[in-house]
């Protein structure tokens, strides 16, 4: 790069620091003060005199929410939701990407197939029409009504077949000559070399799962099976919490406000997407640019 | 004697078409199979809905069932088209997605621009850092920060408006306001997320094009004006093409966990109506219908933007 020393160029570089500084500062500086409040004495946080630390410490929100029998039966529902349906995603992301990423010449069917799965995304029934299948396959109120609908997420699906049409034809080419079929290939050759885009894909799929709500919220009856972010959709959002803790006789209530203990959830529920988000984000930058970016 | 050859040769080749075409079928007999287990799934709950639109034609009574149901035409449409509202809330969604559309495509051109200037790489990995966050949160959680911050009562914003000598503002209870907040909270929450593709780009140009344009006396701004954005050009038009398939989703999540009845007037967008309509009031056919008119509005918006897009820059998704 050519290196330009006038006065004018200086000028920019530092008000582009500081324009980006505050940008960044944005995105973090609400989530901040939310946490701030959640370990604020509800005296401080109603009063408003928590801005960006804490204000007479407390745990007493936390305690309160994850002492709820609600807020864990959720987080099982959710992990539950995690565990099956990650494997099950990833499984049929794999199984199709691979028939659909071979040249119509050596699979005919791949147009027909390629179509019947993408035509998903372009049209669907709407959320009656769903709500009733779901139903009539009697999947209602247990956790499947979260992941078989969504097992198949065909943005996935095309981003692994623009990576697996990316890979070098040389080395399966070789591998049929030495008598391996496809499920070897599959296995053997596709899978090792496609680490990054697997790894992104199932962050993508993980992230999907733990923030959905809305599912949760129309196909189960029963708030017993709500997942997490369903159930803090109820609280957090409509506004319950305070009713909530009226109900209880265990807590004092001298120690909670309906602010901090929104927010102990409110952290709570964003916890585990911030801890792993660090980890993950060297992985998806480059999954991305390889599934959108063609040359 | 050459007569034989020929024919042993014609045999020949018959059985190597055959056997070619049984190697072909137990070749690609994996490969169906493959399939087929997510071919199943997807036709019973992709497939198996598209079947059940059939209801936005009837009157539809769960416990009638589809085949019991009354038939009762484009009743459903027209009921619709009848309700105080459903013109506003039509109106509501197009100028949401507009503005939205038209906010997420500049703000992170802006900022993908300033970054691709900040020559310290640990200060770029941070500010992307910080700004791909909000993203990777659901709209449950960005809505719990957003009613804290956003709050008449002590929230950041409002207090910081405060010292600025402005009295409190009730964000998300004022029809003047609560458009703006869902378009600004939109950016907020998808540009840094969003600059992913235009860095990409950004790094993609040849960097021989700015040492020509200095040469030619270019400075700075004038190299941003006619080496830059020529040269993300076309990734610009091809996100805008593709965005046009988003103009009747105005972002459910959002406006769900955001909205209430005092802004509906500003607010309700084709889906949150359809939520509303359908499994609030239970009236199952006309939601399917309004449901229908959605789907078919954005499917052919949809193919537009992919043609256009394949078109004019050879994008094909796969």
């Amino acid at each position: 790069m050519i290196r330009d020393n006038s006065l004018s160029r200086k000028l920019f570089v530092v008000f582009n620091y500081i324009l980006l500084s505050l940008i960044a500062l944005t995105c973090v500086l609400p989530l901040i003060q939310v946490i701030a409040i959640s370990f604020s004495s509800p005296e401080a946080a109603t009063a408003g005199f928590v801005k960006l630390f804490p204000v007479d410490f407390t745990t007493a929100a936390y305690e309160y929410v994850l002492g709820r029998e609600e807020f864990f039966n959720s987080i099982l529902v959710t992990l539950k939701r995690v565990g099956i349906g990650i494997p099950l995603n990833m499984l049929l992301t794999i199984l199709i990407a691979y028939p659909l990423s071979k040249e119509s010449k050596v699979f005919r069917s791949r147009t027909f197939y390629a179509w019947l799965f993408v035509i998903t995304i372009l049209f669907n029934g709407g959320l009656i029409p769903l709500y009733m299948v779901v139903k009539a396959t009697n999947i209602l109120d247990t956790v499947w009504a979260l992941i078989l609908p969504g097992a198949v997420p065909v943005f996935n699906v095309i981003l692994l077949l623009n990576f697996f049409r990316g890979l070098p034809k040389e080395l399966e080419e070789a591998a049929f000559i030495d008598g391996a079929g496809h499920w070897t290939v599959l296995w053997r050759i596709y899978l090792p070399l496609s680490i990054p885009a697997l790894a992104t894909i199932t962050l993508l799929t993980t992230v999907m799962h733990w923030n959905s709500w809305f599912d949760g919220l129309i196909f189960m009856n029963s708030p017993d099976n709500y997942p997490l972010q369903s159930y803090m959709q109820t609280t957090v959002i409509q506004q319950n919490t305070l009713s909530i803790i009226n109900d209880s006789g265990s807590v004092d209530l001298s120690k909670i406000s309906d602010r901090t203990a929104r927010a102990a959830q409110v952290i709570l529920g964003a916890l585990p997407v911030l801890i792993a988000y660090p980890f993950l984000q060297r992985f998806f930058v480059k999954g991305i640019v390889l599934g959108s970016v063609k040359e | 004697m050459g007569e034989k050859v020929i024919e042993g040769k014609s045999i020949f080749i018959k059985t190597e078409k055959e056997n070619r075409k049984r190697y072909k079928f137990t070749r690609t007999l994996p490969l169906h199979l493959m399939i087929l287990p997510g071919l199943i799934l997807v036709l019973i709950y992709s497939y198996g809905p598209m079947l059940g639109l059939v209801i936005a034609f009837q009157k539809f009574i769960p416990a009638k069932g589809v085949s019991g149901s009354l038939w009762v035409g484009l009743e459903n449409f027209r009921y619709v088209l009848e309700l105080p509202g459903a013109i506003q809330v039509l109106w509501n969604t197009l100028w949401l997605s507009f503005l939205k559309i038209i906010f997420n495509l500049a703000v992170p051109l802006t900022v993908s621009i300033l970054l691709n200037e900040v020559r310290k790489e640990a200060f770029k990995r941070g500010v992307q850092t910080l700004i791909y966050m909000p993203h990777f949160l659901s709209w449950v959680i960005l809505g719990g920060v957003l009613i804290d911050i956003l709050s008449t009562n002590h929230g950041l914003v409002n207090d910081f408006l405060g010292i600025l000598g402005i009295e409190p503002i009730y964000f998300l209870g004022d029809n003047n306001w609560f458009r703006t907040v869902l378009v600004s909270t939109d950016v907020w929450k998808e540009f840094g997320f969003n600059t992913v593709v235009y860095i990409a780009a950004l790094t993609g140009i040849n960097p021989a094009l700015y040492e020509a344009a200095v040469v030619d006396g270019a400075n700075r701004w004038k190299q941003t004006l006619h080496v830059t954005l020529p040269g993300i050009a076309p990734i610009i038009i091809l996100l805008s093409v593709l965005s046009l398939g988003n103009v009747l989703n105005a972002g459910f999540d959002q406006v769900f966990n955001l909205y209430s009845p005092q802004v509906y007037e500003s607010g309700d967008i084709i889906d949150t109506f359809v939520y509303r309509i359908g499994l609030l009031e239970a009236q199952y056919g006309v939601a399917t219908a309004v449901g229908l008119f959605k789907s078919i509005v954005s499917l052919i918006l949809i193919s537009i933007s992919y043609f256009l897009a394949y078109r004019f820059a050879k994008y094909r998704i796969f």
